[in-house]
């Protein structure tokens, strides 16, 4: 078991290309930490930095408080699982597992110990006797997951490991994963371009965009604090509403105009955040999830002054809920620069919002409806550095 | 989802297929069962004519990557399997979404390492084929590729003039970058080696394996050869003068292990000529492109030395005869048609087609001299030709096509 610390790592390329920005992380021992980002945005580079396939260009990696930068890969005492899914037809379970050992030299002793660990977590021990061809999908895959166990290394990486598989196999090996990491308490830098996979397996996340860390925290803590406009935006499916606002203060009140209409936001919310106070007679960026919008119907009680009038473009149903998607006027909302600040946004003067309904909700395409906002439940973001307003 | 079938000209359309199927539910008269390795997909094979064809199936994505990956790799030289073509955007009678497949033309003559081994008595093809192995992951390093799965397994293995030469027919796990690091070549050799351990420990586990051939030993050794060839093709080394012998040395060995050099670079150092080659990847090298520019004939590198060899001995002979110098092109054309053709036109038509005209004129060749050596003097071609056809062609398996024994496939695992 180790931690893995990546102090003010850095990556340029001969051609000169900045891969990864004076990177801080700390893996915890036991954790499962995981890299998130768009693509191209430098996460497999730092998870190669720690595999040692990439040379790191500046400061310094320690895995259990070693220093390993001019280690090779073996000597890192690091596995990197699912390079492969080959089982081999004519060995049984126990010898797919056990191979590598044997070519270590370990003791038949030893082996034959950390393949029965390995089983029993795995929930394979019924099958250690029988071929490949005998086993499920799902069994084979575990399978492969105790080549990597039984190594008994000091850390898992994982690079987008279920990229390869169908969606229902994904789902399935998500889970399963998350669950085998949690009994082996191994610690896992786990890489991945989509954020659904991120926030149901990792114990942390750190969203990283074009070779700077943006933020790591719990799933929970970026969904509902997010620190800046671009981790509000990425995390999130749909991703959070964005709008301009204008910022009105009376006294203690606080209200925002957004297309055109006047908003009050809830009290507590400002009792929360009362950076906002300072925005007064200037714009911000304005943020909503969008389950945070609702459908009137449910709410017939909700405060006039919390309703934004528009009309519906598109429904979208999913079965489980249907997707609202209509119009909100808005000046050009700012882009979140990765090093900081903002640049400014495309010319459109529409965006489109989305609100997540019931399937019983009788709103219907062209219907100009009074969305029903939770104004306590409201994000706002300075325009000029793109950070969140809060304390 | 719509429908996409794209295919290389040169190659049949394949729309007469069953598409809208998953691939081991095929029923068509075109599938073939040649012996094949295993996959964690379900890959089947069809045949047009004499030409046959792999088909694999895997999600849309990972198929139209792999496609473009096994391209770009051809266009840099390396020796893969040809990509003739992707199936995407299909969905089955039920209308439910279905994998992608990847088309790859099978490679003719070429040997799964299963069949090359499980043969006891090919135990002493080991070095070759580590060899072949070392060579091609060299290649594939130096092209910039990052394998990610190399194995026996996916690789294809044919006969060179005594030796083999290796190709690579899984990219499925593999990355194409400008360079790769020496992390990311000693993470490939990691994965190979573990994964020839595997290949290995189930031949052994089939009871294929010869006992003397130590899995754990060939991986040892397979990592040995991969460090030195890599040192001999990349090292800069200091010369006591920019002669130009020196220069021809270096060039020469490396060509001798199959590489070309693309640029020479001599920096005079104070204390001697610094010479740093750039290593070019080819496939093969300048032998192959030699004989085939000379003669028309497109063999493997190995084999292209061979005959060039002989062309060499036949025009110096022709040389002697008329007392005339002989231009190297006349010299070639004339083997062709007065030694090459009428050779192999004595070896009986249903024992011809076992092996590749370039691998049968150079086992002729070998035999010729064995059969020589043993008489104290030169038989003759004829004579060569009846007894190589004797003593070895006629006990040796047909490699055009190597076709599993039972009707299916055994070696082949279930679907997922």
């Amino acid at each position: 078991m180790a931690d893995i610390v990546l102090d003010h790592l850095e990556k340029v390329y001969d051609n000169g290309y900045k891969a990864i920005t004076d990177l801080n992380l700390t893996i915890q021992d036991g954790e499962f930490l995981v890299l998130v980002g768009p693509s191209g945005c430098g996460k497999s580079t730092a998870l190669r930095m720690v595999a040692g396939l990439e040379d790191i260009s500046g400061g310094e990696l320690r895995i259990a408080g070693r220093r390993v930068n001019e280690e090779p890969p073996r000597d890192r005492d690091i596995a990197m699982v699912f390079q492969s899914y080959a089982l081999y037809p004519h060995m049984s379970v126990y010898d797919n597992i056990a191979f590598g050992l044997k070519l270590r030299k370990m003791s038949k002793g030893e082996i034959d110990s950390r393949v029965r660990k390995a089983s029993n977590i795995l929930g394979l021990d019924e099958y250690l006797e029988r071929k490949p061809k005998a086993l499920s999908g799902g069994q084979r895959q575990r399978v492969a997951m105790g080549r990597a166990i039984v190594r008994e290394p000091s850390a898992f990486l994982m690079d987008e490991p279920l990229s390869n598989l169908d969606a229902k196999l994904r789902v399935q090996m998500r889970a399963e994963i998350a669950k085998l990491q949690k009994e082996l308490g191994v610690t896992t830098l786990y890489v991945t371009h989509d954020q659904v996979e991120a926030m149901t397996m990792g114990d942390r996340v750190a969203i990283i965009n074009r070779g700077l860390l943006q933020q790591v925290a719990t799933p929970r803590e970026l969904y509902l604090e997010p620190d800046n406009l671009f981790v509000a935006g990425f995390m999130g499916s749909p991703p959070m509403n964005q709008a301009m606002a204008d910022v009105h203060i009376d006294g203690d009140h606080v209200s925002i105009t957004v297309s055109g209409q006047r908003l009050v936001v809830d009290p507590e919310l400002v009792a929360q955040r009362p950076a906002i106070k300072g925005f007064g007679g200037r714009q911000v960026i304005m943020g909503i999830r969008p389950e945070d919008v609702k459908d009137p119907e449910e709410v017939p009680e909700h405060p006039g002054d919390r309703r934004l009038r528009a009309p519906v473009e598109l429904i979208e149903a999913l079965g489980s809920e249907q997707v609202i998607h209509f119009d909100v006027e808005t000046p050009p909302v700012p882009v979140m620069q990765p090093e900081g600040g903002t640049a400014p946004g495309n010319g459109a003067t529409n965006i489109m919002w989305v609100a997540m309904f019931s399937p019983r909700s009788f709103v219907r395409l062209a219907d100009t409806v009074e969305f029903c906002l939770d104004t306590s439940r409201l994000y706002f973001f300075d325009p000029d550095t793109g950070l969140a307003v809060r304390s | 989802m719509t429908f996409r079938l794209t295919t290389r000209p040169g190659h049949p359309t394949f729309t007469d297929l069953p598409w809208e199927q998953h691939l081991e539910d095929w029923e068509s008269g075109r599938l073939v069962t040649p012996v094949r390795g295993i996959s964690r997909h379900v890959v089947r094979f069809v045949a047009y004519g004499p030409d046959m064809y792999a088909l694999k199936e895997l999600p849309d994505p990972i198929a139209e990557r792999e496609y473009r990956l096994l391209r770009e790799l051809a266009d840099r030289s390396v020796p893969v399997v040809e990509a003739v073509g992707v199936a995407t955007g299909r969905t089955d009678r039920a209308g439910d979404v279905a994998d992608g497949i990847l088309i790859t033309r099978h490679l003719p003559f070429s040997l799964p390492y299963r069949t090359l081994f499980g043969r006891r008595a090919n135990a002493e093809l080991w070095p070759q084929m580590l060899d072949a192995l070392v060579q091609l992951l060299v290649r594939v390093h130096l092209a910039g590729f990052f394998w990610g799965d190399c194995s026996l397994n996916n690789s294809l293995f044919r006969r060179d003039a005594g030796a083999l030469a290796a190709y690579l027919v899984d990219a499925e796990t593999g990355e194409l970058h400008h360079e790769l690091s020496a992390g990311q070549r000693r993470h490939d050799l990691d994965i190979a080696e573990e994964n020839i351990a595997g290949d290995l420990y189930d031949l052994q586990a089939a009871g294929q394996l010869d006992e003397s051939v130590d899995p754990a030993r060939i991986t040892v050794d397979l990592r040995s050869r991969y460090i030195n060839l890599w040192a001999e093709v990349t090292r800069d080394e200091v010369l006591p003068s920019a002669d130009r012998w020196f220069v021809d040395e270096r060039v020469n060995r490396l060509n001798d292990l199959g590489f070309d050099v693309s640029e020479i670079e001599l920096v005079d150092s104070g204390d001697g000529w610094h010479l740093h080659l750039t290593t070019q990847v080819v496939e093969p090298g300048h032998h192959r492109r030699r004989l085939l520019a000379l003669t028309g004939l497109d063999v493997g590198e190995n084999q292209a030395r061979r005959l060039l060899n002989d062309i060499g001995l036949y025009r110096a002979r022709l040389e002697r005869r008329t007392g005339q110098p002989v231009a190297e092109q006349v010299g070639a054309l004339r083997w062709l048609t007065e030694v090459f053709e009428p050779t192999l036109s004595i070896v009986p038509e249903d024992e011809r087609g076992k092996l590749e005209d370039a691998e049968l004129f150079h086992q002729i060749l070998e035999h010729r001299w064995f059969r020589s050596e043993q008489s104290g003097h030169d038989i003759g071609r004829e004579a060569a030709v009846t007894a190589y056809v004797e003593e070895v062609l006629k006990h040796q398996a047909d490699e055009a096509v190597v076709l599993d024994p039972g009707t299916r496939a055994s070696t082949e695992l279930p679907a997922d």
